[in-house]
């Protein structure tokens, strides 16, 4: 396929869902279904395009790059002649992410069509769904920072209006809220870090920059710099990715439908950031993974801790994608690029179906407690599920799947990633002795596997906490489930690699050939070769060790939950403040409230204070000023110009009002004037 | 009987002397009375004191009988005044329902 077609093919595949939005925004209520096809069909056509694109491309080993002048200027100070590009850049990564992102949302489309039938927005969902799709897509498939910058803006506002879709419920638009003003923090230093870049380089190409990179130009002639510019541009990562400390709003986002939870909150939109730290890895040194890496172990841990006690079937979910996330960040970190990359894409499809599974779940709660006219039970609360198992095969199958997936039991693509994960950090840590890394990285796995395994027993396993509701809860319609089994198939490790226990050899992972790196040695990261090799030396370890923390993860879970042979409860109790912390997530938002929160509101009343006192005092203080000079000059105008004026006014009248009773109007007193000044007139002339 | 030698021979004097007093009987009448018909009458004689004038600056002035023509045309026009006048004082009756002159003031408006 030639490189025309195929950038041709790309424009098509990121314009049709913003055309589907398009349609669908203005011609939704007219359409029959209100749309849904119009949207689901655009996804569906840019999810062939994507397939296509990402087979002509895997054929060859060339990136194609195609841009468009945009904004051209003749002298910018300091820069002089200036041209912003507009472009697109299919290479392994941005193919493969394609096809991700548009399965995905093809998947989660379908599904949409039965999980949130009878809503009353339900042609607005899809068309935001549309305008989530196109975001994605330009951020994948972009070939320069100010676009992905531009990209990253539309998907979190896509994600705001999504969350939002309940925007009756006061916790959804809050939630809506918080997750746009937190992801604004991150993005506020991934804007930064851009600027370092383009205010050096005077390009935002990602080509251009890491050339320039390359060839010895440091930002500023700076190490520190360039370090500082990776750790910036990863702000942005932390923020999407959902990664400590801007991790809150992730769970807060699961007030948004299900199926947006899945697309966006699980597997693709939280999936950019660490698209991000991948496009931006030529460029990022040894300082800035190790932050990197040390964040995404961070992330992982705490995420994995909180996972564990939830009682809501989307939080853990929800905790479990920020532990996932944290996952890959650190992949990246230690240099484990195409692992970190691999779990990205496991993840989408496993972490997806998850979702899709809980909300068949969810679905189908609501449905019976509407049938019992109970409005009170929490849905969501996996307290009050139970045994639903035999109600709900399908369901409880591709589920199961999925939580065998993310646990990293063999034969799962979810193993294959996640064992490349561990042997990378493993090696990692052997090279440099940040043997913390790997130590987190085990821990979480075992966490995965309690917390996966607890919620599959509690939701679908053991005794029902309700017979009554229990025997009419109804399987999802098929629309839901067919998305869930191609998923779960998708979840098998044979997608990815033919071997089962090893991912190197797969084709995914040889697609994700780490790039080199274009910063100088002295400050550049472990190079490939030598962590490569460092990983095979571990491999078999790591591979026996990962199976072994899974399975007893998993086997804890079995006998807490299914064979209650250890009290959780008991275990709580003993587990005492940590319980409570993990229970209470750490007490981050709490911490947030009062310390950002509330410090910000001290902040607006002290600025309040100075504003009322010090600069309405000035500007008052000018005003009596004004107001006291003006009474005197008004006095000053009052007594004498006035003064003056009415004087002569009051003179004249007066006068007037003598002179006037002359004026009798009667004939002959005018008569008697007229001859009396005759005769003054006479004598006076008769005097001279 | 012997007169005074200012009334010995009648003169011009005497004649402008009986003309002023006249005049200022005219003058008087003319600004004291109320009724408009008598300041009418004020003026006829003041008219005629101005008549007088005349003709006695014919008689003893350098006027010859161009006096006695003036005084005619003064008697002429009193006439013609006298009927407009009168005129006049009719309508002002008719508006006002009164001949009194205090009472007609509606030059103060």
């Amino acid at each position: 396929m030639g490189m025309d077609s195929l950038i041709l093919f790309s424009l098509f595949a990121l314009f049709l869902p913003l055309a589907g939005f398009v349609v669908l925004i203005f011609f939704g209520n007219r359409l029959p279904r209100e749309g849904d096809w119009v949207a689901t069909g655009a996804v569906a056509v840019s999810f062939v395009l994507s397939l296509i694109i990402m087979f002509s491309k895997l054929a060859t080993p060339d990136s194609v790059t195609a841009t468009w002048a945009w904004v051209q200027m003749g002298n910018v100070p300091v820069l002089g002649g200036l041209t912003i590009e507009l472009g697109i850049l299919i290479d392994n990564l941005s193919s493969i992410m394609l096809v991700v992102v548009t399965l995905i949302s093809l998947l989660v489309h379908v599904y949409s069509m039965g999980y949130m039938q009878g809503d009353s927005r339900y042609g607005r969902y899809f068309a935001y769904l549309g305008f989530f799709t196109f975001s994605m897509l330009g951020i994948v498939i972009t070939h320069n920072l100010l676009m992905m910058y531009m990209f990253w803006e539309l998907v979190g506002l896509s994600s705001y209006l999504l969350i939002g879709h309940y925007y009756e419920k006061k916790s959804a638009s809050n939630a809506a809220i918080k997750a746009f003003v937190v992801n604004r923090i991150g993005d506020a230093g991934m804007f930064i870090g851009i600027m370092i870049l383009f205010v050096h380089f005077a390009t935002f190409s990602f080509d251009a920059i890491f050339g320039a990179v390359a060839a010895g130009d440091l930002p500023f002639a700076s190490q520190a710099w360039l370090t500082a510019a990776g750790v910036l541009i990863f702000c942005g990562a932390i923020g999407k990715s959902a990664q400590f400390p801007l991790h809150v709003w992730l769970p807060d986002a699961m007030e948004g439908p299900t199926p947006v939870s899945a697309l966006i909150h699980a597997a693709t939109m939280v999936a950019a950031g660490v698209f991000l730290v991948a496009r931006m890895f030529p460029i990022l040194t040894a300082d800035a993974l190790l932050v990197i890496a040390y964040i995404g172990a961070a992330t992982a841990l705490l995420a994995a801790t909180v996972a564990i006690t939830q009682y809501d079937i989307k939080k853990v979910l929800a905790w479990s994608t920020i532990s996932q996330l944290g996952y890959m960040i650190l992949a990246l970190g230690v240099g484990a690029y195409a692992a970190g990359f691999m779990h990205l894409v496991t993840h989408a499809a496993f972490k997806a179906g998850l979702f899709l599974g809980s909300g068949a779940v969810i679905y189908a709660m609501h449905a019976a407690l509407h049938k019992q006219h109970d409005h009170q039970t929490d849905a969501q609360d996996i307290r009050n599920m139970g045994g639903l198992r035999g109600k709900m095969p399908v369901t409880y199958w591709t589920f199961l799947i999925f939580t065998l997936a993310i646990s990293g039991i063999p034969l799962t693509s979810g193993f294959l990633s996640k064992d490349e994960i561990l042997a990378g950090t493993l090696a990692f840590s052997t090279l440099n002795g940040h043997f913390l890394l790997p130590l987190t990285a085990f821990l979480v796995a075992g966490m995965t596997a309690f917390y996966m395994f607890r919620l599959v027993i509690l939701t679908f396993h053991g005794k029902p906490s309700d017979k009554d509701r229990l025997s009419i809860i109804r399987e999802a319609p098929g629309v839901m489930t067919v998305p869930l089994i191609v998923l779960a198939t998708l979840s098998l490790f044979f997608f990815y690699s033919f071997n089962p226990l090893g991912a190197s050899s797969g084709w995914l992972y040889q697609a994700l050939e780490r790039p080199a790196s274009v910063v100088p040695e002295a400050i550049g990261p472990i190079a490939a070769s030598v962590l490569y090799q460092a990983v095979s030396s571990v491999h078999t370890l790591v591979m026996i060790l990962s199976i072994v923390i899974a399975v007893s993860g998993l086997a804890f879970a079995w006998l807490v939950y299914e064979k209650r042979s250890i009290s959780a409860d008991k275990m709580a109790a003993a587990m005492g403040p940590l319980y409570r912390g993990s229970y209470n997530k750490w007490y981050f938002d709490e911490m947030y409230q009062a310390v950002i929160v509330n410090g910000t509101l001290a902040l607006t009343h002290i600025s309040n204070w100075f504003d009322n006192r010090i600069i309405d005092g000035i500007v008052n203080g000018a005003a009596t000023v004004t107001q006291g000079i003006s009474k005197i000059s008004g006095w000053i105008d009052y007594m004498f110009i006035d003064g003056l004026v009415n004087f002569l006014a009051n003179f004249t009248g007066a006068i007037g009002m003598r002179l006037r009773k002359i004026q009798t109007g009667k004939v002959q007193n005018y008569l008697v004037f007229a001859v009396f000044g005759f005769l003054v007139i006479v004598f006076f002339f008769m005097a001279i | 009987m012997v007169f005074p030698e200012w009334l010995a021979e009648p003169g011009l004097n005497h004649f402008l002397v009986v003309s002023a007093i006249l005049f200022s009987l005219g003058l008087l009448a003319v600004i004291s009375r109320r009724n408009i018909i008598m300041v009418l009458m004020g003026i006829e004689l003041i008219l005629n004191s101005a008549n007088l004038n005349f003709v006695a600056f014919s008689r003893y002035g350098a006027l010859s009988l161009e006096g006695h023509m003036i005084a005619l045309f003064v008697i002429i026009i009193a006439a013609a005044e006298a009927a407009i006048a009168l005129a006049i004082a009719l309508n002002i009756y008719n508006r006002f329902g009164s001949v009194d002159v205090e009472q007609i003031s509606e030059l103060k408006e």
